[in-house]
């Protein structure tokens, strides 16, 4: 049976555009906004990743560094970030949402209850930031065993070998970095050159998802659009702190930012 | 878990590079997989290379000054009775700590690598000060990632950083301390990895800068073996190696090459930080049984809370103010080949107007913690045992701190 995250992108394609992928954090700023922004964001968004937070991210730019910050002293909890998960598939059954984080919140949770958490809370798939290939290989295969998708991260970094390695071990979707960054930076890469390593990983295997993230904005996407999928995250992070700010309506502001994206795209 | 005898501790791990198959690997993002890869690959061919010994050699002695002297604390002995205490004066390197031999080390590999850049993280501001130093001497362009708490606290490293040419990144994150540095000094060198080199200031981190690191201060050791047997003759039977630990590195250093002697004739002590003396705060993951987690990239004992997420810690010493350890630490304590204790500010600050007033030595804040244990366990120890601390510091950055606690310069 194909999974959800795998009919997502076939509709998109049927469509003839990428899926939009948004990242927000679990508990940012409170448990009740987090799962509210969510559910309206995903009116647009095709699917949600949701952050689990982590005080020391080694590989996250200011916007998601703060937005983790403030969610984690509101007082979010890792069983917070399940039942938040949940209960927007209680509303939301057919959005795939991926859970992305740092692995020591799964190593001190346990790596087997983590899982099984996930799979009581409908979670469709899996993103550990600091857990590579093939150091993930045996966490990755317990994911598969219980229909979660694992989904591997690569980068302009990633040599051709380890490429193939990575890609034949994958699940159904692949993550790829745009440029050597952490999240949220500016686009110092043209698209052309990204669309063009894009290329050669959907080149070695078709039947994979390859989405695209790091430095996507309103003003980068449309030119992005021929991937099987682009992520926004850290423009998405940086609206809820100007909402905050400002003293506006967080889940308005944030989705109307994804709507735009979406537009952009269609 | 077992110890293997005649190979260095930092070649002792798995193929993922954990040592006992739990401690260290490299939990990094894939973005850094093939700059450490390209660094381990270097670093092994580097280590073998006649040329480039040779060329450390020369910058040991040359341009750090090894070696380091080794001399009998007498009137400090005399007062407290019991055991010799004896130091290695290792704040005698050029620039007044250990840190100057990592940073020497990354230094050459840049070079050798062709990379102009060199980047580093700070908690005491000596690891900053060594590499700005190193970075100056050798004509590379360095960043330094320091915690505002710390720019503030260690002003006079600051400004020799500063006078060596490097540019201080203050980092606001979280704590911001060395916890911060370290993280912030990572995702910058995740954005700039195809152009720049990084070195990670102590033992810690992903599990080839645990290697270069520890391999850079075993130098120290390998002094002390030969100076121990011009004194004694041969190696006496009752030595103990005390050491402050942070990340670390100096006590890895000041330990290596007596890690295959047996522990009944060589005790490996390391004094962790344990914060002030009523405080809930430390930053001793090995003496008050931290669990194991992940941070900066390896799995060792780690300050945490339940749900993972490191905890602040509180130290007078910023070189100790640090939430994790060297996995070979963790390995040490696990195999019980070294045993591991923590001393606090008020111990610590103790020791260091003690020995002051005995001897002509100036430690810093971080090895007073290691003299804070010698001066108590001293007295119950006999005469033959000889108790050696690595005075692995000077307490010149430590002048605002003493001055405010002590009321003197």
């Amino acid at each position: 049976m194909s999974s959800l995250i795998n009919k997502t992108f076939s509709i998109a394609k049927s469509e003839n555009r990428p899926a939009l992928l948004t990242y927000t954090v679990a508990g940012d700023n409170t448990k009740k906004k987090s799962l509210e922004i969510l559910k309206s964001i995903s009116n647009y968004a095709d699917i949600c990743e949701l952050g689990f937070p982590h005080n020391t991210p080694i590989a996250d730019g200011g916007q998601i560094q703060t937005s983790a910050y403030r969610a984690i002293k509101n007082g979010i909890k890792i069983n917070d970030v399940f039942s938040i998960a949940k209960n927007f598939k209680k509303v939301k059954r057919n959005k795939p949402i991926i859970l992305m984080g740092y692995y020591n919140i799964i190593f001190q949770y346990n790596e087997d209850k983590f899982i099984k958490k996930c799979k009581k809370s409908k979670v469709d798939g899996l993103i550990v930031v600091d857990l590579p290939y093939p150091e993930n290989k045996a966490f990755a295969l317990k994911c598969k065993k219980k229909k979660i998708n694992f989904i591997q991260l690569i980068s302009p970094t990633t040599s051709r070998n380890r490429l193939k390695q990575i890609i034949r071990d994958s699940h159904d979707m692949i993550y790829y970095i745009s440029m050597l960054s952490t999240t949220g930076g500016k686009l110092k890469v043209s698209t052309k050159k990204i669309l063009s390593e894009y290329k050669k990983i959907k080149k070695l295997d078709k039947s994979k998802y390859v989405v695209i993230g790091f430095g996507i904005t309103g003003k980068t996407i449309k030119s992005l659009k021929k991937a099987d999928g682009l992520v926004v995250g850290s423009a998405i992070c940086k609206e809820i702190t100007n909402s905050i700010k400002k003293r506006q309506n967080a889940v308005i502001n944030v989705t109307n930012v994804v709507k735009k994206l979406k537009n952009k795209i269609k | 878990m077992k110890l293997k005898k005649k190979i260095p501790l930092i070649d002792q791990h798995d193929r993922y590079g954990f040592w006992g198959s739990k401690f260290g690997g490299s939990f990094i993002p894939e973005t850094l997989k093939k700059p450490i890869e390209d660094l381990t690959h270097e670093f092994s061919k580097l280590r073998n290379n006649k040329n480039f010994l040779k060329k450390r050699d020369f910058y040991f002695r040359n341009y750090i000054g090894s070696p380091t002297s080794f001399v009998k604390l007498e009137n400090l002995s005399n007062h407290l009775g019991g055991a010799q205490i004896w130091a290695k004066v290792v704040s005698e390197a050029n620039g007044g700590a250990h840190k100057i031999y990592n940073a020497t080390v990354h230094a050459l590999i840049c070079k050798a690598m062709g990379k102009k850049y060199i980047v580093g993280d700070t908690g005491a501001g000596y690891a900053g000060k060594m590499l700005s130093m190193a970075a100056k001497k050798f004509g590379l362009k360095c960043k330094i990632f320091m915690g505002v708490k710390d720019i503030k606290r260690q002003k006079p490293n600051c400004d020799a950083m500063r006078e060596n040419g490097a540019e201080i990144v203050p980092v606001y994150s979280g704590s911001q301390t060395l916890v911060d540095a370290v993280s912030e000094c990572m995702r910058y060198w995740v954005s700039n990895c195809d152009t720049t080199h990084m070195c990670v200031g102590s033992t810690v981190g992903p599990n080839i800068f645990v290697k270069i690191c520890g391999w850079s201060t075993a130098q120290i050791s390998r002094e002390l073996k030969i100076q121990i047997k011009q004194k004694f003759k041969k190696i006496p039977k009752k030595i103990k190696l005390i050491n402050c630990v942070g990340g670390g590195s100096s006590a890895y250093g000041f330990w290596s090459e007596f890690i295959d002697f047996n522990k009944s004739q060589i005790e490996l002590i390391g004094v962790e930080a344990g914060g002030p003396k009523r405080s809930k705060l430390h930053a001793a993951p090995l003496s008050r049984n931290a669990k194991i987690g992940i941070l900066h990239g390896a799995a060792s004992y780690v300050c945490q809370n339940n749900e993972g997420q490191i905890n602040d810690t509180e130290s007078i010493s910023a070189g100790l103010d640090y939430p994790g350890v060297s996995p070979i630490h963790c390995f040490l304590k696990d195999t019980k080949r070294a045993r591991y204790t923590y001393a606090t500010d008020e111990d610590a600050l103790k020791a260091y107007m003690m020995v002051t007033k005995f001897e002509k030595l100036n430690p810093s804040l971080e090895p007073s913690h290691a003299f804070a244990e010698a001066i108590k366990i001293a007295p119950k120890l006999s005469q033959d045992t000889i108790i050696i601390v690595n005075s692995c510091g000077d307490a010149k950055k430590d002048r605002d701190i003493l001055r405010e606690r002590l009321g003197k310069n």
